[in-house]
């Protein structure tokens, strides 16, 4: 087979396939970018879950469309706690312009300064409550969650958290073990004189009664440890931000 | 002068169309569930059997998307077989596969996402898959389309119920359940309270009973480890029982 044959064939070749790929990946883009979408609204309402009335894994997709959209509120944030416009958003290379469009993954690659963070504020009939995004490193790859605050801005009311590549039975069960999140409810940020402390996830002694710590994950301290410096930095974050409107409630209280 | 008028009287010679689904067909289809089987017999494509069958949902997937990949792949390359340049042979090959694959995760991603997030990097790995491959050089460069695919379609199948029957015996004794994460989720054995894992189920709504409520998780099992013993023990069985089969690979 001469050489043109052989660079003929593989130009055809190259050509169909790239062409078959491009026409299914566009024409199934719009409904791929909504289960997107549809993914992680469920994950931020798994951090809520005790206020909803269904388990937010067993709900259907319009469901978490539709409370979603009538129920939270999104918000983006800059590290000095000023929300931002769309125009902002979309400045930071978010075509979308919406808070749910903010990468936390790629706001982790920019220089700490420079990231922008979204803030779901939930608003059910028990209550509102506020849901922040954190992303870390875990033992293996990158772990992420959804930490929601109640009223008071400083007791949780609920987490859920996810990992690229954690063990399974080990890391993995910060997501595969429902205990784990259930832990932090009921946890305290702020000690009673107002310093923050986040919430510690410790390797040894008890736990019970103490309001800024929780229970560790036997065989994998490097996640359990992942965990809580996420939580420690990526709480701080809100802070500004959560401080300004702890600030606006006392004064309207 | 008589013309001599030849006649030829033409035999017509009818060609037995070969069954659709004949001999060959069937030994295509039914060797790899036991004399040929890719995992147990050729031992190719163990990396994704070890890692993927923790649980019985994902696996079930795989094995589909494994059935698709290999049946097809081998198909179009049957087709193509002697137009293929043999400079270019396994790049042809790689990329036909790499179509398909591609074509499987754009399916997954727009139909059923969550499961498309859980074995994300799986589906992509079966590209790596000795056994697509084994079956492009082994078979559908040198026989007919259809039999390619019915060759592709057993392999993918032989592959496909080791990789289920792993991933039952992992799930049932590692977490207590089957299916989980999907729709038809169960609870098996173990106890139903807050402090088990993965436990959605109550006993009552199971349908099972909660048998051997004290059963705690076999943590081997959810470690890829644990599917290596267990297809050790496959090829055991196997061979205990076809001795002819002991020496082969």
């Amino acid at each position: 087979m001469s050489t043109s044959y052989v660079i003929r064939f593989v130009m055809i070749m190259t050509a169909g396939v790239a062409l078959t790929l491009a026409l299914l990946s566009t024409s199934w883009k719009d409904q791929t970018k909504l289960n997107e979408s549809i993914f992680n609204k469920r994950a931020i309402l798994g951090a809520v879950s005790d206020y909803l009335s269904e388990d937010p894994k067993e709900m259907s997709d319009d469901k978490v469309v539709e409370i979603f959209g009538s129920k939270v509120q999104q918000i983006a944030l800059d590290m000095s706690g000023n929300e931002l416009e769309e125009a902002d958003i979309k400045a930071a290379g978010y075509k979308g312009g919406q808070p749910e469009h903010i990468d936390m993954a790629k706001e982790k690659k920019k220089p700490e300064a420079d990231r922008i963070f979204p803030l779901y504020v939930f608003n059910s009939d028990k209550g509102k409550s506020y849901i922040l995004t954190v992303r870390g490193n875990g033992l293996w790859d990158e772990i992420w969650g959804n930490i929601a605050l109640k009223e008071d801005l400083n007791t949780i009311a609920g987490a859920a958290f996810d990992h690229k590549g954690e063990t399974p039975g080990l890391g993995a069960e910060i997501k595969d073990n429902p205990t784990f999140p259930s832990r932090f409810k009921g946890k305290k940020i702020f000690t009673e004189d107002g310093t923050y402390v986040s919430v510690d996830v410790k390797k040894t002694g008890g736990t019970a009664g103490n309001p800024y710590a929780v229970d560790g994950i036997s065989g994998a301290t490097v996640t359990a440890d992942g965990v809580d410096e996420m939580l420690e930095r990526g709480i701080k974050y809100y802070l500004p931000y959560l401080n300004k409107q702890a600030g606006a409630q006392k004064s309207k209280g | 002068m008589a013309e001599s008028t030849l006649t030829t009287t033409e035999k017509v010679v009818k060609v037995e169309k070969e069954p659709l689904f004949g001999k060959t067909e069937k030994k295509l289809l039914l060797d790899p569930l036991g004399d040929t089987n890719p995992i147990t017999i050729q031992v190719l494509g163990i990396c994704s059997a070890l890692a993927v069958t923790s649980l019985v949902y994902p696996s079930v997937v795989m094995a589909i998307a494994v059935v698709f990949v290999t049946g097809f792949s081998s198909l179009f390359t049957s087709l193509v077989r002697n137009k293929i340049p043999k400079q270019v042979r396994m790049i042809v090959q790689l990329v036909i596969i790499a179509t398909l694959v591609t074509i499987v995760e754009l399916t997954l991603k727009r139909y059923n996402y969550p499961i498309y997030k859980q074995l994300s990097v799986y589906i992509g790995l079966i590209i790596t898959n000795c056994i697509v491959m084994g079956r492009l050089e082994a078979y559908s460069m040198a026989n007919r389309p259809w039999r390619a695919f019915v060759d592709g379609i057993g392999n993918g199948v032989g592959y496909g119920v080791i990789l289920i029957m792993v991933a039952v015996i992992r799930e049932v004794f590692g977490k207590g359940t089957l299916f989980a994460g999907s729709p038809i989720q169960m609870n098996i054995i173990g106890a139903s309270n807050d402090e088990m894992a993965y436990l959605i189920n109550t006993a009552a709504e199971s349908g099972f009973g909660s048998l051997f409520a004290g059963y705690t998780n076999n943590n081997l099992m959810v470690l890829p480890a644990a599917a290596m013993f267990i297809i050790g023990v496959f090829i055991w069985i196997q061979r205990s029982y076809r001795p002819t089969l002991v020496d082969v690979s």
